[in-house]
């Protein structure tokens, strides 16, 4: 149980490689804080800086109170899942899971109850006495989290923990670290490369990208408030609908419509951006309106998914399963200006 | 040489030359022939007895049938008359110094563990190190050279590393060079039979320290091949479990190299009961330096007593044997893991 912070982090490996830049993260006690971003953003490098695995170029991190630049591995008191699992291949689960405990000198019966409890919890009662080898993925994987949790660490990091597994294990096993989590009542650090795992998972999500961290926030403040277009376009599935607009006061206009914007912004050039849900078969209030031309209809039973053209732009609207629509059809569809985002041109921040 | 001879049996010539490729490929053809006519079922059974054919018929001319031999002329005396176990039972005669018991105490009580365990110990302690440095391969090259050296220039390299000139004069072997400059006297290597000639350390430890130079760099590079097998993540996750890395060296990398190691072990100890190059070169045997391979060869040319001779080959292939087998086994246990 502890507070973690990065603090003007940089990870760099020679000269012109700076992998992981001017990371400043406030991570609190208990929080699930999940690390997402595309791969090689620097995501699984801020990880092993935490752990010890890696040297930190500059800045400070700290556990709790304690700057850990210069302990080593072991005596940061951190638990790790390891994307590989790493299971040590030559013993049994059992004491795969106890080698931790073991390092710490702890009595045999204390250890032997700690033990059984995660196996209790994870279900690993049957293969306690089995190696690694003769597991299957799933097992595997619960042997790693048995081995981070008997030691009720400081701070627990996982390192894309699901991704060996099937989508339906991953399903299943991402609501079980939710339960994890409450259990233990201990700070959670989650490196994942998909957004849905981070949106469904973490108390708090800090996205990456290219070793700059983008931002951080609450899943639903990144949803709904992203900082700027990398964001915007990272989080949702179907991503969210980018056009370039020229705005002038409190209108901006694209190549095929104009939207009414929430406030005034200054005239120029920027880029609109605004959810498939944002669209709907229904008019528009403030005559935010636009027509389709759909190349392509989804029915997803719960959805339906335009994929068209506006003007010159290529749009996809998420709409009412009952409205009636073909391909080669022009749709006539509302924008709800409530939340549209626009981001400026140059920077690519948000306005709004 | 002269190879008109060879021109005057012009049938003979074109027999091999012709007859000998004629025949593998009528071999080939007709057993390949012969398959397909088998049912469906019998011919992956029956297919591969076909190509092994002829190495197993060499190793049968050239290897089974010669030492089938060496075992029936260990019963016989060099007129070729039956003796039974007499060639045997003069070489376990006089323990402890005569027959081939002194060879056999070298054999088994020096070469057999310190051989193995030196090279062992410096085999592993290297590829760890070597690990970790930064001009990995080279320094890797360096340490495996000697195993490009023939055995004979290995004796001699070490025979002057091991040169005594008498006290006073300036030393040229390395060694004495080195502990004269501590004020120590210079020692014979080779002939100082420290502490007893009952039980000579020194100069047995001498001859197999050359050896050991010349076969670490096998063992290292073998057992660096098998440390790099172990996923760095295995180590790092037992940093992150709290393990330093002594701990980290014993309950991680060692046991993940113990199966490789005993691969390794059970080589050398083959090579230990097989020596015979550096003892040649170096000792001649002497000294109470005698080895059984060394002893057999002695026999053999020296003393003319075929019976003895083989009578030694036989004794160290039975003592081969079962190590043999054991490492073969192994290996297959580290393949099958893989
Ligand atoms: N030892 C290294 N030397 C140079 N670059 C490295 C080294 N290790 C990793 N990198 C680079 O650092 C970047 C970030 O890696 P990583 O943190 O593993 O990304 P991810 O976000 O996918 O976990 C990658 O582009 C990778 O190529
Ligand atoms: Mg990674």
């Amino acid at each position: 149980m502890a507070a973690v912070t990065y603090d003007h982090v940089v990870k760099r490996y020679t000269a012109d490689v700076t992998v992981v830049k001017d990371l400043n993260v406030d991570i609190k006690d208990k929080e699930f804080m999940v690390l997402v971003g595309p791969s090689g953003c620097g995501k699984s490098t801020a990880l092993r800086m935490l752990a010890g695995l890696e040297s930190i170029t500059e800045g400070q991190i700290r556990i709790g109170d304690r700057v850990v630049n210069n302990v080593a591995a072991k005596d940061r008191d951190i638990a790790m899942v390891f994307q590989s699992y790493a299971l040590y291949p030559h013993m049994s689960v059992y004491d795969n899971m106890a080698f931790p405990l073991q390092m710490q000198h702890m009595k045999k019966e204390e250890m032997d109850k700690r033990v059984r409890n995660a196996s209790k919890i994870l279900g690993l009662d049957p293969f306690l006495k089995r190696k690694p080898r003769a597991l299957s993925g799933g097992q595997r994987q619960r042997v790693a989290l048995g081995r981070a949790i008997v030691r009720s660490p400081k701070v627990f990091l996982l390192d894309e923990p699901l991704s060996n597994l099937d989508a339906k294990l991953r399903g299943q096993t991402r609501i079980e670290l939710q339960k994890l989590h409450r259990e233990l009542e201990t700070t959670f650090i989650y490196v994942t490369h998909d957004q849905v795992e981070a949106m469904t998972m973490g108390d708090r999500i800090a996205i990456m990208n290219a070793g700059i961290l983008q931002q951080v926030g609450t899943p639903g403040d990144v949803y709904d408030h992203p900082a700027n277009l990398f964001v915007a376009g990272f989080i949702g599935t179907p991503t969210m609908n980018f056009v370039p607009v020229t705005t002038s006061d409190s209108t901006a206009k694209a190549s095929g419509f104009e939207a009414k914007l929430p406030k005034s912004v200054p005239a120029g050039k920027g880029t609109l951006g605004f959810r498939p849900e944002a669209l709907t078969d229904r008019p528009s209030a403030d005559g935010s309106n636009l027509q389709m031309k759909v190349d392509v209809v989804e029915r997803l039973g719960s959805d339906q998914y335009l994929y068209g053209q506006v003007g010159s732009d290529q749009v996809t609207a998420r709409v009412d399963p009952r409205m009636k629509v073909a391909p080669g059809d022009t749709a006539q569809l509302g924008l709800d200006t409530r939340s549209i985002h626009l981001f400026d041109a140059e920077s690519e921040a948000a306005f709004f | 040489m002269d190879f008109s001879v060879l021109l005057q049996d012009i049938p003979t010539l074109l027999v091999v030359i012709l007859g000998v490729p004629a025949i593998l490929a009528a071999y080939i053809v007709g057993g390949e022939f012969l398959v397909r006519r088998l049912p469906d079922k019998n011919r992956p059974q029956v297919r591969p007895w076909i190509w092994v054919g002829p190495a197993l018929i060499l190793v049968a001319g050239f290897l089974l049938l010669p030492a089938l031999g060496t075992i029936v002329q260990s019963f016989e005396n060099n007129a070729g008359s039956w003796v039974g176990f007499n060639n045997y039972a003069s070489q376990f005669s006089d323990f402890p110094s005569g027959g081939a018991w002194v060879a056999i105490r070298n054999n088994v009580i020096f070469w057999l563990i310190f051989y193995t365990v030196f090279t062992l110990v410096f085999g592993l302690i290297l590829a760890v190190l070597f690990d970790r440095v930064r001009y990995e391969s080279i320094v890797k090259s360096l340490i495996f050279m000697p195993m490009a050296i023939s055995s004979v220039a290995l004796g001699i390299i070490w025979i002057f590393m091991f040169q005594y000139s008498t006290p006073g004069e300036p030393q040229v072997g390395t060694l004495n060079a080195i502990i004269t400059f501590f004020h120590h006297d210079p020692v014979v290597w080779l002939q100082d039979q420290w502490p007893s000639d009952k039980f000579n350390v020194l100069n047995n430890l001498a001859l197999i320290g050359a050896a050991t130079w010349g076969i670490t760099g096998f063992a290292m590079v073998i057992l660096s091949a098998a440390l790099k097998g172990i996923p760095g993540e295995l180590l790092e996750a037992a940093r992150v479990d709290g393990a330093g890395e002594i701990t980290v060296f014993r309950r991680v990398i060692f046991p993940l190299m113990m199966p490789t190691i005993v691969v390794v072990g059970t080589t050398l100890v083959i090579f230990a009961l097989k020596a015979f190059d550096v003892v040649y070169v170096m000792t001649g045997g002497n000294y109470n330096t005698d080895v059984l391979a060394f002893r057999m060869y002695e026999q053999l040319y020296t003393a003319g007593n075929n019976g003895h001779a083989s009578a030694v080959a036989v004794i160290l292939l039975v003592a081969v044997i079962p190590v043999l087998i054991f490492n073969l086994r192994q290996f297959r246990a580290v393949e099958a893991r893989r």
